[in-house]
């Protein structure tokens, strides 16, 4: 079964904070309003909970991805 | 054979620009070399990226070649050198300016590349002059695989940041973008593209020529190869030296002139790197093992020498600013809160901090680390993290009495006139 995580958009990202209060076993606001994701994967009972959270921001800036997919932050990154 | 000997691969003697027929005489005409030998060599030779992120050449590259279809691919030499401190790949596009097309044009041929774009800060007319004229001597010789243009950015931290040179490149702000899709995946017009720094492309052309065990019969076996470095700080002759991977800081020194003052810290790394204790990094080589054993790395190849006698917490107060003033605005944890972090580091250095703010800045640190699309969060909150760490002292003394006796003197680290606009 493939696993699951949540990943924000950071440019997308407006800090409208619709997130965090639907999830904040995955997410947390920073001072600043802007939601600092857990990247572990989401067990069973908070998919849910994770989905709702992605259909709620209004920047559609929060989706559902698989774990280890290859994405920000893989090698290789920046002026190399 | 002197230490100069071996040692120095990528840096002429001469300080005016080569022409085509010296570079040929030294070096021989750019061999064609069959793409799969080409790679194979990249990977034998271990060379990796120089423009900081040291990543694996040759599976760069690879990467790149498992994407390119139809629509082929461009390749682009990134002589950006975004790093204040850093003057390495102008010294080399300036002076050696063919070593470095020798390189892109192995690329363009290993993809078979429609485009090949060297891309340059819009400061740098000097080096601009030497590419112009370089790239025309090579339109006279019958063996160019490829039309090499010349593309300018504008000079701001990180406009050399690959996927913001390709939105450039594209027409676009030169802003970074959200990763995936990566650049070997689509790239400037959704094409697969290679971006690699401009001094690794010079290695590259060499490596083409010479092979993988010559490459390797300098430097250590996890840093092979010469490394070009720009030595700055309390060294008589700040500069652009060439070594390989056993030099230490402290050598380094040496070929700058030798020390001046007595160091108290260095900077590794540049304005993304980190303040080392001098007594904890002048006498460790510069591999990459050694390095990061010490706690550093050596990014783009930046070494600053702060005297003991200066004042580290001004020196990071004006560095963290610079890189606030220089985020692209995108990403809440960066546009926000690098100002925030350079606003209370401010405080703190001038004695107006509030109960707490040295806690605060540690958490915020923590807090931005890998939320930006780019790097840039991540590097200045690293920085100040070092900075925190080495002048933990200073830092009290500055929280309780403002600016101490040093913090008057004129910067050690330039700060640059942040640019308006993005194109």
């Amino acid at each position: 079964m493939v696993r699951l995580r949540l990943r924000v958009d950071p440019i997308k990202c407006k800090a409208h904070g619709m997130c965090d209060e639907l999830i904040p076993e995955r997410i947390r606001l920073d001072d600043w309003g802007y939601p600092i994701i857990d990247p572990r994967a989401l067990p069973p009972d908070l998919l849910d909970f994770a989905r709702r959270a992605a259909r709620a921001c209004p920047r559609g800036a929060l989706s559902i991805h698989a774990v280890g997919e290859v994405g920000a932050r893989a090698v290789p990154d920046d002026a190399d | 054979m002197s230490a100069i000997e071996t040692t120095q691969r990528l840096l002429p003697d001469s300080q005016v620009p080569e022409t085509l027929e010296t570079h040929t005489s030294m070096f021989g005409r750019r061999p064609v070399v069959e793409p799969h030998t080409l790679l194979d060599a990249l990977d034998a030779g271990g060379l990796r990226g120089r423009g900081g992120a040291a990543f694996p050449t040759g599976t760069k590259w690879r990467a790149v070649m498992n994407h390119v279809s139809s629509a082929g691919a461009v390749v682009i030499a990134n002589g950006a050198e975004r790093e204040p401190a850093s003057d390495k790949d102008r010294t080399l596009m300036l002076l050696r300016p063919h070593l470095v097309l020798d390189g892109l044009e192995h690329a363009a041929e290993t993809f078979g590349a429609r485009r090949a774009i060297v891309y340059t800060s819009r400061a740098d007319d000097d080096v601009r002059r030497s590419l112009r004229v370089a790239i025309g001597e090579r339109r006279l010789s019958v063996d160019t695989p490829v039309f090499i243009e010349i593309a300018t950015g504008p000079n701001r931290y990180v406009a050399g940041e690959e996927t913001a040179l390709i939105a450039r490149v594209s027409g676009r702000l030169a802003k970074p973008r959200v990763v995936p899709p990566r650049p070997y995946a689509e790239g400037v017009d959704g094409v697969p593209t290679l971006v690699q720094n401009v001094e690794t492309l010079a290695h590259a052309a060499l490596i083409a020529r010479r092979g993988a065990s010559w490459f390797r019969s300098a430097g250590t076996p996890r840093t092979p190869g010469t490394v070009l470095l720009s030595v700055t700080g309390c060294v008589a002759s700040p500069g652009v030296f060439e070594a390989d991977a056993t030099a230490t800081t402290r050598d380094l020194a040496g070929r700058a002139g030798g020390l001046i003052a007595e160091p108290g810290a260095v900077l590794m790394g540049g304005y993304s790197g980190r303040w080392l204790p001098a007594g904890a990094i002048m006498d460790i080589p510069i591999d990459v093992d050694a390095l990061r054993s010490a706690g550093a790395s050596l990014g783009a190849g930046i070494i600053a020498i702060l005297p003991v006698d200066a004042c580290g917490v001004v020196e990071t107060d004006r560095v963290l600013a610079y890189l606030a003033s220089e985020s692209a605005r995108q990403c809440g944890p960066c546009h926000v809160g690098l100002p925030a972090l350079a606003d209370t580091f401010h405080r703190v250095a001038t004695g107006r901090a509030r109960q707490g703010a040295l806690d605060t800045l540690t958490r915020w640190s923590e807090d931005v680390l890998g939320r930006g699309a780019c790097q840039h969060p991540d590097g200045a909150a690293r920085f100040l993290i070092s900075g925190m760490q080495v002048f933990g002292a200073d830092l009290r003394q500055h929280l309780r009495n403002g600016a101490c006796r040093f913090s008057g003197q004129p910067p050690l680290l330039p700060i640059p006139e942040t640019e308006a606009g993005w194109w």
